[in-house]
């Protein structure tokens, strides 16, 4: 197998090293390595390869917005070694069957660890529990639950799940959404809703469900996971969660440290996700939050569609937008280049904890002698225009297309094989 | 002016050229010469997804008097249906060559989409946008408040108007208060807690819960339509205490300025936000509103379309 050294780069944005791989580890750190291939580091951080608790794959159902293989070249591509795939297919993840299925097809790409997340209720109805002890036993090893586009609103049924996967070591992966509060929402209810005419999908949504869901963590003892955490209030309760010591762990998307709904003045659809885009205090409560640990981890969220589901008028779109390739980017401007955050707090964020989250074994390894060499290089200071025919995903719905985000993934290795070189797929 | 989508777009300079047009236009064919010229050989579609009778042909006859062809599409239902996509609709009627898209559509900023997603290359008109905006309407009250108080002339400088209703539904509230408010008129918001948007307190208007505090001192007082399945979302208990406590009736008319007027947007619920009494009172211009609305649409269609040709 080919031994690569990665030349120069700075470790964790901290001291400067040569990385020998070979057979799939982490074989040598130190100065003036050699090997069969050399990788220019120079100026560049190189941190674990990033995890992603949350992204939509779209197989099986949906082929035409993103199939197992092309979501792992964007995750690759974005220096991501491990994806978790929500659940919402059709047929939805709901049994062993279709796990395994997602997770063969993973294997088949070869190009990231493709996580399978597993169904909280049958069909995503809210109504009944799917097996997810079966998904658990299965070959995916299934650990992360979750209804993801739905919430799993009857607190009955709540706290069943969050008993029974303490079986098996799993959590429920949680979209916080009250229901009743949110019919016919479009964007977030403030301001901006007001003026627009379009129904609101206000705070309180979110955080009432999560209140719930930590009081009932606390009750029974389980682990819970926030998903897409998006306003102050969310990340207020989750603080206090924390300090009394309740197992909750929480996410943010890269597009809610970004963006505020002040864009969706433009009704451009690619804005439309859900939950929505939040207001400035909100931007930076869960920029805090992420930089202070609160937060702990950032997902991406990456919901791929094609352009007839979003070259529309705003009511009739769906929600959603990419995110696996400009992740690392966008992090790097909210996070980064702000201050708020070190490299070192970056690998934590967007590897280390997220793969602690979902049970991944061999991903968030430190940066050591012995590691399995799941590796991305940065170079945190190449300007690029987002330029949507560049993507390598299946869809182009990026939000950032024709910003300048700061920073590229020039290399990935996966497991000790090059699945990005030179800035591009290998 | 290349669209009209919000009236927040026009300048105070841009509103009055607008009812100043349209002053001119209702006197022109008030001398009964027939069909205008500006418009001869031009192409206005009326692209309505929303049944609309009265919007409809006051911009259909507004059209028609400045001697426009008029194309009148109905896509009513297909809105949010994949099949016939928005996009699609547009790229037609670019292609059959649409000088001005008027359009009403069930989802808010839907003629923004189609005036900035490089669909079409013609101007468009919102004539009403789900709960968004309903410019032309908030121009043909603004000529209404103008005729009867300033002598039709100028702007609505020290004009009181009281907008009551469900402002958290209404395009017609939001393109009033911006339109209003540029025009110099205070405007003072009357409805039930529950049917006032998250924010209404940037909109530059007073907010008042009380319709019997709010009447006595304003110029107008504007109602607007309140529709009864509202009641099924608990917006308010029953249509009887919504008309009790915020329906204009004859009684409450008598404690108005003696020069205020009442105005309605139409369709009118009678019996509910307004009683009949008081529709058909003197003080009503709710019919003058509805033949405002053809000359204001003329000038903007006019204006729109950059027609050349004298008055």
């Amino acid at each position: 197998m080919t031994r690569y050294v990665i030349k120069g780069g700075s470790l964790l944005g901290e001291n400067v090293a040569d990385i020998e791989i070979h057979d799939g580890f982490i074989t040598a750190i130190g100065q003036n390595l050699s090997g069969d291939v050399h990788v220019d580091a120079s100026g560049c951080v190189v941190l674990p390869g990033l995890v992603d608790l949350h992204t939509h794959m779209r197989e099986p159902g949906r082929e035409d917005a993103e199939t197992v293989l092309s979501g792992s070249r964007a995750a690759a591509k974005g220096g991501f070694t491990a994806v978790h795939a929500m659940a919402n297919t059709n047929p939805v993840a709901d049994t062993a069957g279709v796990v395994e299925q997602v997770w063969r097809l993973g294997q088949q790409a070869g190009l990231v660890d493709v996580r399978p997340v597993g169904a909280v209720t049958v069909a995503l109805a809210g109504t009944s529990l799917a097996e997810l002890g079966a998904m658990a036993d299965s070959a995916a090893g299934v650990r992360v639950f979750s209804d993801d586009g739905k919430c799993v609103w009857d607190a009955s049924l709540m706290r069943r799940a969050l008993e029974y996967v303490k079986a098996f070591d799993g959590v429920i992966a949680q979209h916080a959404q009250e229901p009743r509060l949110t019919e016919g929402a479009q964007m977030n209810e403030g301001v901006v809703s007001g003026k627009l005419g379009l129904t609101g999908w206000p705070a309180v949504a979110e955080e009432a469900i999560i209140a719930r869901d930590v009081l009932l963590a606390h009750h029974v003892g389980s682990r819970l996971h926030v998903c897409h955490l998006s306003t102050a209030g969310s990340v207020d309760i989750i603080r206090w969660a924390k300090a009394r010591g309740i197992n909750v762990t929480a996410e943010v998307t890269p597009h809610h440290l970004f963006f505020t709904d002040d864009v969706v003045m433009s009704y451009d659809p690619i804005f439309k996700v859900n939950p929505p885009l939040r207001t400035q205090a909100d931007v930076e409560a869960v920029r805090a939050g992420l930089a202070d640990g609160t937060i702990d981890i950032v997902a991406t969220d990456h919901a791929p569609w094609p352009s007839e589901d979003i070259d529309c008028e705003w009511t009739a779109a769906a929600f959603g937008m990419t995110g696996l390739e400009s992740a690392l980017a966008v992090v790097n401007a909210t996070m980064v280049k702000t201050g708020l955050m070190s490299w070192a707090s970056v690998a934590q964020r967007m590897s280390v904890a997220p793969a602690a989250i979902g049970r991944v074994h061999d991903q968030g390894q430190p940066l050591v002698v012995g590691s399995p060499a799941n590796i991305v290089v940065f170079n945190a200071d190449i300007e690029a225009v987002v330029e949507p025919t560049e993507s390598v995903s299946a869809s182009r719905n990026t939000p950032y297309r024709g910003l300048t985000l700061p920073g590229k993934v020039i290399a990935t290795f996966y497991r000790g094989r090059a699945t990005v070189l030179d800035g591009e797929l290998v | 002016m290349k669209h009209l989508l919000s009236a927040g777009d026009l300048s105070r300079e841009q509103a009055i050229t607008i009812l100043d047009t349209a002053t001119q236009l209702a006197a022109a064919t008030a001398q009964g010469v027939g069909k205008l010229p500006p418009l001869r050989g031009r192409t206005v579609v009326n692209l309505f997804y929303e049944d609309s009778t009265r919007t409809r042909i006051s911009f259909e006859a507004a059209a028609k008097r400045l001697s426009a062809d008029v194309i009148n599409f109905s896509a009513k239902g297909s809105s949010v249906s994949k099949g016939e996509s928005l996009k699609d609709t547009a790229l037609t009627l670019e292609a059959m060559g649409a000088d001005a898209v008027v359009i009403r559509h069930d989802a808010s900023g839907a003629p923004h989409r189609l005036a900035n997603s490089g669909w079409i290359s013609g101007g468009v008109v919102n004539a009403g946008d789900g709960t968004h905006e309903h410019p032309t309407q908030a121009l043909l009250d603004a000529y209404t408040l103008r005729n009867h108080l300033k002598n039709n002339q100028g702007d609505l400088d020290g004009v009181k108007v009281a907008i009551v209703g469900d402002v958290l539904h209404s395009r017609v509230a939001r393109s009033n208060v911006l339109l209003l408010r540029t025009l110099g008129a205070q405007v003072r918001l009357v409805a039930p807690p529950t049917l006032l948007p998250i924010g209404v307190n940037t909109w530059g208007a007073e907010v008042s819960y009380n319709l019997d505090e709010s009447i006595t001192d304003v110029d107008a007082v504007m109602m607007l339509r309140v529709q009864r399945e509202r009641m099924n979302a608990a917006f308010f208990p029953t249509a009887h205490e919504y008309s009790f406590r915020y329906g204009l009736n004859a009684n409450r008319m008598k404690t108005m300025q003696d020069h205020a007027i009442v105005m309605h947007p139409g369709p009118m619920n009678r019996g509910m936000e307004i009683s009949a009494d008081v529709a058909d009172s003197a003080r009503s211009v709710i019919v003058e509103q509805v033949a405002n609305g053809v000359s204001v649409r003329m000038a903007v269609l006019y204006l729109l379309l950059g027609g050349t040709e004298g008055i």
